[in-house]
């Protein structure tokens, strides 16, 4: 949810609108619909502050904080290496490997669940048992936010003029300070768009990481799964109190995440 | 405008043609999710009796509590069938079962089980009593009971096996927070347990019988064990007060109690509450069987145990992970 609010918020508008009073409203409109009212909905709902200030859902805060930053980070690498890969080299099968970066989002997260628990679990056939560790939660959540930065720096670089970079070279500048000096301002918005995402999906998920964490309060326990426990025996007030707070958090990180983009953008080049 | 409201005349006239031009009857059954394949199996051989002839059913299965909150937010339920009473129950606080669901010969019941230990092929830790689980180093897998309604019932089955070998109930709670230093993993529900103990994990997962029968017959590497003193497992079934087939709905809610019914049941791993079904099958009886009555009912037992603020067992699954 919080997702949508940054993409849609962030998106870049340079261009003059034909009808902007109209295309203002629709926005305003489908925007309250689908994003505003049910979360509005939600605080409304929520009571019973009690059931966020236990030990139990602190600790189940600070877990889900501390691997979605983790798992935002290593994606904001990764997935920039693997956009470098599809945009700059050939290869055979660059298709195949192109399509495959979009699988984690195709297949219902559940799924992903069990299949990284037969592949990483106690009975792994690679010797790497990770399974009810965080360990096992940070392997679950890279794989189901892979596909944002890898996404959202792709376009960008495509269409980054390599002239410049030619011309950095030609002045003498290596590899590492055309990347530095000339890609890396323009890529860095498009990765930090995709880091928000991958921030936001990870804080939300819930499918993947139930299984393979074991949900031990304390130890694996992430906020998603603390909730639903909260739910199904009936304190559905805590619920929406717990998923409010950490929405709030998210917002904050997510608004922290756009001004530094905004800031390199400006910035940057 | 006048378009619109043609279209909208003819979406309100549908369902009453419909209705008018063919005699059958549509029954929402809302079910928590185990007895599946059995309701499957249960709603075709209505179908072939008298009562049932031109009934048909849409169904609906989800985790106990999730149905039960469905059904109590407006979902429409002919038949709600649920893991546990108070599911149940809070249906009756809202009108919406009638307070006399339970007064019949079988209390509201439609099937039976016992919590059991399920343990890996050949029970290499050799785990038979509720003691043995604390033997050091012995993992158990159990779901976590905020999040599996159905889980509630293995708590208690510790619980009562503890008072019946001669506890306090002080000592039985003891015992619960022991067990749980054994806990090492505590799924959501009582399939991604079966999952999570599959893939390898712990020595005993506590479930069942009728998910026991289910894993072996889907040929699974494990066996398991009846405890000499265990809970039996009562699964309410009632007609909701908002049926608009209650004819129906009560006939099959009554063939479900009939001999074949209860038999398709049994197949399908859960004990009969007709005594007569369970004929053929092995269902061992265990000499210290205890029901929810003997630690208390669940109106106290819920309040003691698994109140979401207050209850003994928050404090104990915050301390599993052996």
């Amino acid at each position: 949810m919080a997702a949508n609010a940054e993409t849609l918020s962030a998106a870049p508008g340079t261009r003059r609108s034909l009808a902007p009073g109209l295309s203002i409203g629709l926005s305003t409109l489908y925007l309250s619909v689908i994003v505003l009212l049910p979360l509005a909905a939600l605080s409304w709902k929520a009571h019973g502050w009690g059931a966020i200030s236990t030990s139990q859902a602190t600790a189940a805060l600070r877990l889900t904080l501390g691997l979605s930053l983790a798992v935002a980070l290593v994606n904001a690498v990764a997935g920039t290496v693997i956009a470098w890969t599809l945009v700059r080299d050939r290869f055979v099968g660059q298709g195949f490997v192109n399509a495959l970066v979009d699988l984690p989002f195709a297949l219902p997260t559940i799924v992903a669940g069990l299949t990284l628990l037969a592949l990483y679990g106690p009975k792994s056939p690679v010797g790497i048992n990770a399974a009810f560790t965080r360990w096992g939660l940070l392997l679950a959540l890279l794989f189901v936010t892979l596909p944002f930065v890898v996404r959202t720096v792709q376009p960008v670089l495509f269409e980054l003029d390599r002239e410049m970079e030619d011309a950095a070279a030609s002045l003498g500048a290596g590899r590492f300070t055309t990347f530095q000096r000339i890609i890396l301002p323009s890529i860095l918005p498009a990765i930090l768009s995709g880091v928000a995402l991958a921030f936001a999906r990870a804080i939300g998920e819930f499918g993947a990481v139930v299984l393979i964490s074991g949900n031990l309060p304390f130890k694996t326990e992430v906020v998603s799964v603390y909730v639903f426990g909260r739910l199904e025996s009936g304190d559905s007030g805590g619920a929406a109190a717990a998923s409010v707070v950490i929405l709030l958090i998210s917002f904050g990180v997510l608004l922290a995440i756009g001004a530094l983009r905004r800031w390199v953008m400006r910035h940057g080049r | 405008m006048r378009r619109i409201s043609l279209a909208l005349l003819i979406v309100l006239l549908l369902p009453a043609l419909a209705s008018g031009a063919s005699k059958d009857t549509k029954l929402t059954l809302v079910a928590y999710s185990t007895p599946k394949d059995a309701y499957g199996q249960l709603i075709s051989a209505f179908q072939k009796t008298q009562a049932g002839n031109g009934v048909t059913f849409s169904q609906s299965y989800g985790a106990s509590g999730e149905q039960s909150r469905a059904v109590a937010a407006g979902l429409d339920a002919d038949i709600v069938a649920f893991s546990l009473e108070p599911d149940l129950t809070s249906l009756v606080q809202k009108k919406l079962v009638a307070k006399s669901w339970n007064k019949d010969k079988y209390k509201g019941m439609v099937t039976r089980s016992v919590v059991v230990f399920i343990v890996r092929d050949g029970n290499p830790k050799k785990l038979t009593t509720w003691n043995d689980l604390l033997k050091p180093g012995v993992q158990v897998i159990t779901p976590n009971p905020f999040t599996s309604g159905g889980a509630r019932w293995n708590v208690m089955a510790a619980y009562g096996g503890a008072l019946r070998s001669g506890q306090t109930p002080k000592q039985a709670v003891d015992y619960l927070g022991k067990l749980w230093k054994h806990v090492v993993a505590q799924p959501i529900s009582a399939r991604e347990g079966l999952q999570t103990f599959l893939a390898g994990r712990g020595d005993v997962f506590l479930a069942y019988e009728n998910e026991a029968v289910f894993a072996q017959k889907k040929g699974q590497p494990v066996q398991f064990v009846i405890p000499k003193a265990t809970i039996l497992i009562e699964n309410p079934i009632a007609v909701t007060s908002t049926s608009k087939h209650p004819t129906e709905a009560k006939a099959f809610v009554r063939f479900l109690r009939t001999r074949d019914a209860q038999k398709i049941f049994a197949q399908n791993g859960y004990r009969p509450v007709v005594p007569a079904a369970a004929r053929g099958f092995n269902f061992p009886t265990r000499p210290q069987l205890f029901t929810i009555k003997y630690v208390g009912g669940w109106a106290k037992v819920e309040k003691k145990f698994f109140d979401p603020k207050t209850g003994l067992m928050v404090k104990f699954i915050g301390s599993s992970g052996g």
